[in-house]
């Protein structure tokens, strides 16, 4: 056990647990900020995605200790009343069918778009293609995307 | 203008309440059929007097249409509230959607029906939409003393034109509810809708993308614990042993110990499928001290020997046995076409088919299979349980409480009504969560340990615990006379373990000779529906063999099938064809115009496939361009004719995913086995399909049409395997008989 102090959601906040303890479970178990999702833990669906300053990160491989001094941010941590653009074109397209893996697909999108503001077509599916989405809504993700990258 | 009773025998299919503090309230169930003549109320099932549903209306004028139906995908919280809401007329931006309180034992009939959701629920909701608005006239009339034929209704207001006067709902509902509930209410003719028939958005889409959407495994409880299990590594065998010397220790742990999930004697429900029943479960404080421990079990395996089960199935008690064994892929298809080559069961024979294929014409035959599949649900198996001495509470996503809740009385000893299990959003489903084993190790779990307890599958045990879409098998033959025409037909079908047959589906009914023989072959790895059940196979065999008769009958595609749809509509072979040609044809009609079928277009290979099930026809054009080498989706054409389509933007996107989701299965899905063990067990192995190998666009349109809504989260999903395969052969030159056609013929 140790002591880690972590900012989440611009929020400071201290946890005591096993070092190895990948930040996935510290955000749903710990932190009750369940927005983030186990789909696989071998960093290979995407529904773990959270930022790391700002950098789309798988959280199930990543260990707590690896943090350090970065900021997390979630899902729930976005934006304040789920305006962000990124959010608003998932809206706008209305692109969940179960839901599951669409925090995800936003919090990679959002990494992406602020490195990437105006990506073609095949960036957007380079950069989106690591999260999968089993009900098959990818057309309305990649559709979002461009959308959010127009505003 | 319809009338509907709003009773059956003595029993009412509604209730109206008023509201503390003014207002009304209606409860109704999503369930009855208005259509029935009878009046004994014994012909009716039970669960359609339940009161599932309800409406409130505020005195503010307020809608609230509470759903009972938990969230999967299909939409249905958007898409049945809107028929509640088109019937009583108001304005869909004052309606609010809740999903229904959980806890509460009026909503003990939650069931997710998939494809068929909206079709059980169609009458249901009209007439209670219905209902209300037609006891709110009378409350009106009453009120200002005038014939209730001269009150209309406008978007959730009261007018009668004569005198001027008008009233919002929330101003009568309180009179409204001192209204006996009429016998009949008219019910809106189908043309007047102007909220069905119209897109809206998600009801929950801003929880979703902002993370508030609580699915079961976001479920919580103080106190609560998490749990997992150990099951078998390999289909054929059993726990023998394990030593939790090293995991008991470990931190956060608080209890390993075993379960069997269902008694051997116990006389299964017909979801109750599962054969690894003893399991252990390891207990502790968080998920990973959990998953640690679990590494650290060391368990000893054994062989099991064939045993059999019985089993409550919708056609009567049915015996399934479970040979012993470790099974091979490999072996499996061999066995299939050992099988294969035996006759099989008949069940459908038209004419004298053994005779004509033995009249000298040109025959065709082909063989096509496909691999087990798993759900692969994105969120993993999971349920929450509390068990105490005189209660069961449960909750979680799930898709057939009704079956699994017996089951669990009967596991725990506890009555029915002592069992609350509480419905959350699901993470897909697909059909694999009816299988709820998972629930009742979660209720047993807590049980022993005394406490409120979450059951997580991690990846790896929710790929690996079963419940796959079955391998199959199917063998055909065709003969073609001298003037190219269809004179004989001939489909074999079977599986592992069990048969994917539907013998009265085209193009029964449009041949002359037909037969139709099935089979199956035991084995022990448990299988269950996935979405559209066996159509999921028959439509791929079937629509890429008629491709390939179309062709050597020197016909386009599309008119070939149009050609049969007319002569089983003209004159039709047999009986029980259980498709109507028309509409058959209507969906091969409209996709010919809106798919440009005529035009060719250079480096753009089509492929084309049409196909009924769950009550719905759908016909898909698939065009594939070749990027590298390697095929890529260009764009699918889709033409559904599902009846009222509701929501069509929700029913689009549906469609759009059932497309997706089938060009992965076909091209990548696939479970193998190797001594008994699934050979995929998370998603570096189990290929699903991703955003680049997505097509470039889904066109979809729904065929303009009065009948009741029928299935639609289903039924675009068979047809696209066989639009896929047959674009292939016009890119690649070579015909795919295999699935997945990745690595069986095709490279990527
Ligand atoms: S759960 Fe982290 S990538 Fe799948
Ligand atoms: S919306 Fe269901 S997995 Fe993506």
């Amino acid at each position: 056990m140790a002591i880690f102090n972590l900012n989440v959601n611009g929020k400071k906040t201290q946890v005591d647990l096993d070092p190895a303890t990948p930040v996935l479970w510290v955000l749903r178990d710990h932190l009750n900020l369940v927005g983030t999702k186990y789909g696989c833990g071998i960093a290979q669906c995407g529904a773990c995605t959270i930022h790391l300053d700002g950098v789309a990160t798988r959280s199930c491989l990543l260990p707590v200790a690896a943090v350090g001094n970065k900021a997390i941010t979630t899902i729930e941590g976005l934006s304040e009343n789920g305006d962000h653009p990124v959010q608003k074109a998932w809206l706008e397209h209305d692109v969940p069918q179960c839901g599951y893996c669409q925090a995800g697909q936003i919090m990679t999108a959002v990494a992406f778009l602020k490195n990437n503001p105006h990506p073609s077509d095949e960036e957007i599916e380079t950069a989106m293609n690591g999260n999968l989405c089993r009900c098959g809504t990818y057309l309305r993700i990649r559709a979002a995307v461009k959308t959010a990258s127009k505003s | 203008m319809t009338l509907v009773k709003t009773f059956n025998g003595r029993r009412s299919f509604l209730k109206a309440t008023a509201l503390a503090g003014g207002g009304m309230m209606i409860g109704f169930s999503w369930l009855p059929s208005c259509q029935s003549d009878s009046n004994a109320d014994l012909t009716l099932p039970k669960e359609w007097f339940d009161l599932n549903g309800f409406l409130k209306i505020g005195d503010n004028g307020l809608i609230t249409i509470m759903s009972p139906n938990p969230e999967g995908g299909q939409n249905v919280k958007t898409s049945m509230p809107m028929i509640v809401a088109e019937e009583l007329d108001v304005d869909w931006e004052k309606v609010v959607v809740e999903q229904a309180p959980l806890d509460t034992k009026l909503y003990t009939r939650q069931f997710i029906g998939g494809s068929q959701a909206i079709r059980q629920g169609w009458h249901g909701l009209r007439m209670a939409g219905a209902t209300a608005r037609h006891m709110l006239k009378q409350a009106a009339a009453q009120a200002w003393q005038v014939p209730e034929t001269e009150i209309t209704t406008a978007e959730g207001v009261l007018l009668h034109e004569k005198s001027g006067r008008s009233a919002g709902y929330g101003e009568m509902a309180a009179a409204a509810a001192r209204i006996p509930v009429p016998k009949e209410v008219p019910l809106k003719d189908t043309k007047e809708f102007k909220l069905v028939g119209t897109s809206r958005k998600n009801v929950d889409g801003k929880k979703i993308v902002t993370g508030q959407a609580l699915f079961g495994m976001d479920y919580h409880r103080p106190g609560m614990l998490i749990a997992m299990i150990v099951h078998p590594p390999a289909f054929g065998m059993k726990l023998k042993s394990f030593d939790d010397q090293s995991a008991r220790k470990m931190p956060g742990i608080r209890d390993i110990f075993t379960i069997k999930a269902l008694q051997d004697e116990y006389e299964r429900q017909y979801f109750d499928t599962c054969t690894f029943t003893d399991l252990v479960a390891v207990v502790g404080e968080t998920t990973w001290e959990v998953l640690n421990a679990k590494k650290a079990l060391v368990v000893e395996w054994e062989l099991f020997t064939a045993y059999t089960e019985s089993k409550l199935t919708p056609g009567g008690k049915q015996t399934v046995r479970f040979p012993a064994g470790l099974e091979n892929s490999s072996e499996h298809i061999l066995q299939m076409e050992k099988e294969a080559a035996k006759p099989g069961k008949v069940r459908r024979k038209d004419g004298e088919p053994e005779a004509v294929f033995k009249l000298p014409a040109r025959v065709i035959e082909r063989t096509y299979t496909a691999p087990f599949l798993a759900h692969n649900c994105m969120e993993p198996m999971n349920f929450f349980a509390h068990v105490t001495a005189d209660k069961a509470e449960l909750a979680g996503p799930l898709q057939k409480p009704e079956y699994t809740e017996k089951t669990l009385s009967a596991r725990l000893g506890l009555p029915l009504e002592k069992i609350d299990i509480q419905m959350t959003r699901l993470g897909g489903g697909y059909g694999r969560r009816s299988y709820a084993h998972w629930l009742v190790e979660a209720a047993l779990i807590s049980q022993k340990m005394n406490a409120p307890v979450k059951l997580i599958y991690t990846r790896e045990d929710d790929m690996t615990s079963g419940i796959y879409r079955p391998a199959y098998h199917a063998h055909y033959r065709a003969a073609l006379d001298a003037e190219n025409n269809l004179i004989a037909f001939q489909v074999k079908a079977g599986g592992i373990p069990e048969s994917p047959l539907y013998a009265d589906r085209f193009p029964a009914g449009a041949v002359d000779h037909y037969l139709a023989e099935d089979w199956a072959i035991e084995s022990n790895i448990t299988v269950g529906s996935f979405r559209a059940p066996r159509s999921n196979f028959m439509a791929v065999a079937e629509q890429s063999f008629l491709d390939e008769v179309a062709e050597a009958a020197g016909k386009d595609p599309i008119e070939f099938r149009l050609e049969l749809l007319k002569k089983a509509k003209n004159h039709p072979v047999g009986k029980n064809n259980d498709y109507d040609p028309d509409r058959y044809a209507g969906v091969l009609e409209l996709l010919k115009e809106k798919s440009n079928w005529e035009e060719e277009i250079p480096g753009i290979y089509r492929g084309v496939s049409a196909y009924f099930c769950h009550n719905s026809y759908v016909a898909q054009v698939l065009d594939l361009v070749m990027e590298q080498g390697k095929p890529k989706v260009a764009k699918v054409t889709c033409v559904v004719d599902c009846g009222i389509v509701v929501n069509p933007d929700a029913a689009r996107n549906l469609t759009e995913g059932a497309i997706v989701d089938g060009i992965g299965n076909a091209m990548y899905g696939s479970m193998t086995f190797r001594q008994g063990e699934p050979e995929m067990n998370n998603f570096d192995k189990y290929r699903l399909i991703r955003m680049e190998e997505a097509p470039g666009a889904i066109d979809v349109h729904f065929v303009k049409s009065d009948i009741d809504p029928t299935g639609l989260g289903e039924p675009a999903f068979p047809p696209v395997f066989g639009a896929l395969a047959n674009a292939l052969y016009k890119a690649t030159g070579k015909r795919h008989y295999h699935q997945p056609f990745i690595g069986n013929g095709l490279a990527g």
